[in-house]
């Protein structure tokens, strides 16, 4: 376990352009709709312990960014690698070791509705070691309910607890597997600002103590530069800028300064025409 | 290509990707280590059982009364009343009890995995799901699918006796037949290829109703009006495929 942080371990295949210290790389990803580019030689890197947050206006394409990275979709063009793994050529078989070291906060929690809280953080221990006895999984399950502040509330349905519960569930279960790797959609949207504050000091606390790397996709700027050890900004599938917060910060874009100081996006002033030409691409 | 051609087209090779799919996960992959889920495929059943036994049984008494009052009219002129109670029996167990149990299940029973899915589709359910490495083939359609291919025949079952019972009612009381006279001209009037041509059906029409119900649950798009149009959408093509797949199983059993 400790090994494996470490940069001189070499019991990896590396390659692609895998540095020792990354763990994530995306080469050239691009992704099309309809003829649509909805992302467009989008490259970087994620340096093990990083956070990694992924901005952007809705409709950018950062949740498409994410789906591939996670292997949900495939993209047209570009690789992707994961832990000296290029996913993009797996075969599912394969590609369900790699899921192993990752989890996954979706959007809208994606909480199992006809299931228990509990049951919920047991159903991924349950199925990659069907063996455990049902003490260890219950131990399992409790561990993670504690990490999040939810050990009373096991025996609930997703449909009887808050919305700032149902995404801190949703967070033990992603992390159920002890997972090097934490992606997260969005976690705080549809939060109120305290919850905000609150889960994203969860995030922090537990990436630090878990020694778990994470990407997050937010439009959040606060939430964003709080939690954040790097950045990048999407803009229209295109990688607009990338930095630490600092650097984003001092970045002398006009665009980048106003998405970052909540500037109203052009989208706002377009008429309806212009505003489908654009999302439609024919202006680029 | 019309875009309505086209669309029927992608739909037809969904679903029969989908069915391929199901077909693996149900009876191959058990041989190859991935157990079968039977305590989903249980809860399946039971909630497709009891969601749609009184619907079923409703719908099969009132079709025992049409019947025998609709055959009883014509066998009274050629004097073979006594016939009705076979008549009705054949009719239910070959033709009528297998479709109109599908076509039940497929309204409640279809309609509610669609919306189901459909749900767990739009709130990243499924998402989640692969990304935990668990199949949402193995995991979600084939206990359903299962499940309504083992509760379509009971239905049927059960609504060929509900059926001939109302024929009963209406052969005893109103036609004035012998009750045993009445029961036993209408198992005679049973042939054994009536019974399993009957079971065939309706393990085929079962087959079917699930599995578009799954598809059209799983390819659910754009939030919860998607998941109203998709519901819609399946419980029509069930019904088209139930009464299409009919004419092709009745051709086989009787014509060819
Ligand atoms: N399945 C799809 N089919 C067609 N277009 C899609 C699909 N999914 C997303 N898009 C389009 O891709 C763009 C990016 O979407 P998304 O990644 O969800 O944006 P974000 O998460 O940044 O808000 C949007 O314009 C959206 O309309
Ligand atoms: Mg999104």
């Amino acid at each position: 376990m400790i090994s494996s942080a470490s940069p001189f371990n070499s019991d990896q295949p590396r390659n692609g352009p895998l540095g020792p210290d990354d763990i994530i790389a995306v080469e050239d990803l691009a992704k099309i709709y309809g003829g649509r580019r909805v992302l467009d030689g989008v490259s970087f890197r994620v340096k093990r312990g990083d956070i990694l947050v992924i901005m952007g206006g809705s409709g950018c394409g950062k949740s498409t960014l994410l789906r591939q990275i996670i292997g949900l979709q495939h993209p047209e063009e570009g690789r992707i690698w994961i832990e000296g793994r290029e996913i993009t050529q797996l075969t599912e078989g394969e590609f369900n070791e790699v899921r192993k070291k990752f989890g996954v906060l979706f959007q809208s929690g994606a909480l199992f509705n006809s299931m228990t809280v509990g049951e919920n953080v047991a159903l991924p221990i349950r199925e990659h070691f069907p063996n455990q006895p049902d003490m260890t999984v219950d131990i399992m399950v409790k561990m993670k309910l504690s990490l999040v502040e939810l050990t009373k509330f096991a025996e609930l349905k997703p449909a009887e607890i808050s919305g700032g519960m149902k995404k801190r569930a949703a967070l033990a279960r992603a992390l159920a597997l002890d997972p090097k790797l934490l992606f997260c959609d969005e976690p705080t949207a549809g939060l109120d600002p305290i919850r905000v504050t609150e889960f994203d000091d969860l995030t922090l606390r537990l990436c630090r103590e878990l020694g778990v790397t994470a990407v997050v996709v937010t439009h959040d700027m606060t939430s964003a530069f709080r939690i954040a050890t790097r950045m990048i900004l999407l803009h229209k599938g295109k990688i607009m800028a990338e930095g630490t917060p600092d650097e984003i910060r001092a970045n002398t874009n006009p665009l980048v300064s106003d998405f970052i100081n909540g500037k109203a996006e052009t989208e706002v002033r377009e008429d309806a025409e212009g505003y489908l030409r654009a999302i439609l691409g024919e202006d680029n | 290509m019309p875009p309505t051609l086209t669309r029927f087209f992608q739909h037809l090779t969904g679903l029969s990707l989908l069915m391929a799919d199901t077909a693996y996960w149900a009876v191959l992959a058990p041989f190859r280590g991935k157990r079968l889920r039977v305590d989903d495929t249980f809860k399946q059943m039971t909630l497709i059982g009891v969601g749609s036994l009184l619907i079923c049984c409703m719908v099969m008494f009132f079709i025992g009364l049409v019947l025998a009052m609709q055959t009883a009219e014509t066998l009274k002129k050629i004097g073979g009343l006594s016939l009705v109670g076979g008549l009705v029996a054949a009719a239910v167990m070959r033709e009528i009890g297998p479709m109109l149990t599908a076509i039940v299940l497929a309204g409640r029973s279809g309609a509610a995995i669609t919306a189901e899915l459909g749900t767990m589709r739009v709130s990243e359910e499924v998402d989640a799901l692969e990304t935990m490495g668990l199949n949402p083939v193995h995991f979600l359609i084939v206990p359903r699918v299962l499940g309504m291919m083992f509760m379509g025949p009971c239905l049927t079952i059960v609504g060929v006796f509900v059926a001939m019972f109302g024929g009963y009612l209406i052969g005893v009381f109103n036609l004035g037949i012998e009750p045993a006279i009445y029961w036993r001209k209408s198992f005679d009037m049973l042939a054994l290829k009536d019974i399993y041509s009957g079971m065939i059906k309706s393990v085929v029409f079962a087959g079917l109703v699930s599995n578009i119900a799954c598809y059209f649950g799983l390819t659910v798009e754009g939030g919860a009006e998607g998941v109203g149009l998709s519901t819609t959408q399946s419980v029509v093509t069930s019904i088209v495929m139930i009464i299409a797949s009919d004419c092709l199983l009745t051709a086989i059993f009787y014509f060819i």
